[in-house]
């Protein structure tokens, strides 16, 4: 259980690193590595050449404004949880980064780190597609922007190949009238869930469900953002049937089964945490409806 | 291309106050660091893939797994193992840390070998608290939540906690 032989970069710039990943054959990034270093541990995966970018600077800044929330690539999950601005313009992030892992892996484990890992068992993944996201991409050739739809390609890969580094992910503020929330099972708290859900509910000014919208975690290969206002549209938010929004979502997934759980049982969960998480975003939507 | 790509290093760590320096291969884990480079074998590795805890220690203050860190990474960091939580008498004795005297008031621990990652974890956790009050259950779970024991049932080792909140407020 140790990592094979690779040899080691850790560039003080931006430019120095995307010059040894251009000029390297096989090397790969690595940020918080919690992910990473276990992959190398167990042998199912033996880079040539990491580039270590923890010594670039400019990386870890969280920056809120009223259109989101900019997370840095060396930003960890424990300072995301714990930013206060962020938290007010996207709740999801600390809703969802309270569920990732154990607090040591979150003092090291990096978000956007989480997100290039494309692990469908990450939380930041589907918060990422939830929120409507994007990644920026920085290569040799310049800087471009991906949203999550073209990211997410497979479990453990994305749409960025070849020499580029994560330096950013993007999660588009809470519309207005809106709630959130998130809640997992897990066997342990802080082990990979067993099945996550995340959830926006929004309100019309008659405290009506307008809109009604889920992703989940360890369902599906990839993040996918399942749309449920068909089942709840236009009901007064108290009384909407939310177990009809919890059905529909069963109907909506295709998750897989393994040694934790079979696809029946996490279809089950996915609508016992719909139905949960739905009525906890809406009771908090209701309290910004004046 | 200015970054040199290296096969082996050599660091200078600070560990448990005092600065060390090894020679190693850059994918040497800081916990096989610790343990074969330093010789400071208190530091136990259980899994080696994150999941147990009891290799953690603290890096510049915040408990890490060192099973997840490479050694090249944590140079010029200040690394405490479990060997740094005692302290130093006036008589060149050793005072053990709050949270060793409550594991072992509790009785804590059975065989040892996840309470290296389990001292550090909690001592970190209790020092970084800023809450006037006695320590919750809830707040118990989620420092002592990513730590395996095989032994106890963990009900001690959640006493100990409580206990050694209450000495480290007494202390305060």
């Amino acid at each position: 259980m140790k990592p094979a032989p690779f040899r080691y970069a850790d560039p003080r710039s931006l430019d120095e690193a995307l010059a040894v990943l251009s000029a390297e054959e096989g090397a790969k990034v690595l940020a918080g590595g919690q992910s990473l270093l276990p992959l190398l541990s167990m042998r199912l995966a033996a880079p040539a050449v990491l580039v270590d970018i923890n010594r670039v600077p400019g990386l870890d800044a969280v920056e809120a404004t009223g259109d989101g929330v900019r997370v840095g690539a060396l930003v960890r999950h424990d300072a995301l949880l714990r930013d206060a601005a962020a938290a007010r313009v996207q709740p999801l992030l600390a809703r969802a980064t309270a569920n990732v892992a154990h607090p040591a892996i979150r003092n090291r484990g990096t978000t956007v780190g989480s997100i290039a890992h494309a692990d469908p068992s990450g939380e930041m993944t589907s918060v990422l597609a939830l929120t409507d996201g994007s990644v920026t991409v920085a290569t040799p050739e310049g800087t471009g922007t991906v949203g999550w739809r073209d990211l997410f390609v497979g479990p453990l890969e994305t749409s960025v190949t070849g020499p580029a580094v994560v330096t950013s992910a993007f999660f588009p503020a809470l519309p207005e009238r809106s709630g959130t929330a998130f809640a997992e099972v897990a066997r342990r708290k802080g082990d990979y869930a067993v099945c996550g859900a995340g959830v926006v509910v929004t309100l019309d000014a008659d405290r009506r469900v307008s809109a009604a919208r889920a992703a989940y975690v360890s369902v599906g290969l990839v993040p996918e953002v399942h749309d449920l206002t068909d089942a709840v549209a236009g009901a007064p938010a108290e009384e909407a049937d939310w177990a009809a929004a919890g059905a529909l979502a069963r109907s909506l997934v295709e998750p897989d089964g393994d040694i934790h759980a079979s696809a029946d049982y996490r279809r089950l969960l996915v609508g016992v945490l719909t139905e949960r998480t739905l009525a906890s975003a809406a009771a908090e939507a209701l309290g910004k409806v004046a | 291309m200015t970054t040199s790509v290296d096969a082996e290093r050599t660091i200078t760590v600070t560990v448990n106050g005092v600065p060390r320096q090894a020679t190693v291969p850059v994918r040497r884990l800081l916990s096989d660091a610790l343990r074969h480079d330093l010789g400071l074998t208190g530091t136990h590795v259980g899994c080696e893939h994150g999941v147990c805890g009891a290799c953690t220690v603290l890096v510049d203050g915040a408990p890490v797994r060192s099973c997840l860190l490479l050694a090249v990474q944590v140079d010029g960091a200040s690394v405490t193992t479990v060997e740094g939580l005692a302290r130093e008498d006036q008589q060149g004795g050793q005072v053990l840390h709050p949270v060793q005297e409550a594991f072992r008031e509790c009785h804590a621990l059975q065989c040892g070998f996840c309470t290296p990652g389990f001292l550090v974890t909690i001592a970190a956790g209790l020092e970084a608290r800023d809450a006037d009050g006695p320590i919750t259950d809830e707040e118990v779970e989620e420092i002592v939540g990513g730590n395996l024991c095989r032994c106890t049932g963990y009900a001690n080792i959640k006493k100990a906690v409580h206990h050694a909140d209450a000495a480290m407020r007494d202390a305060r």
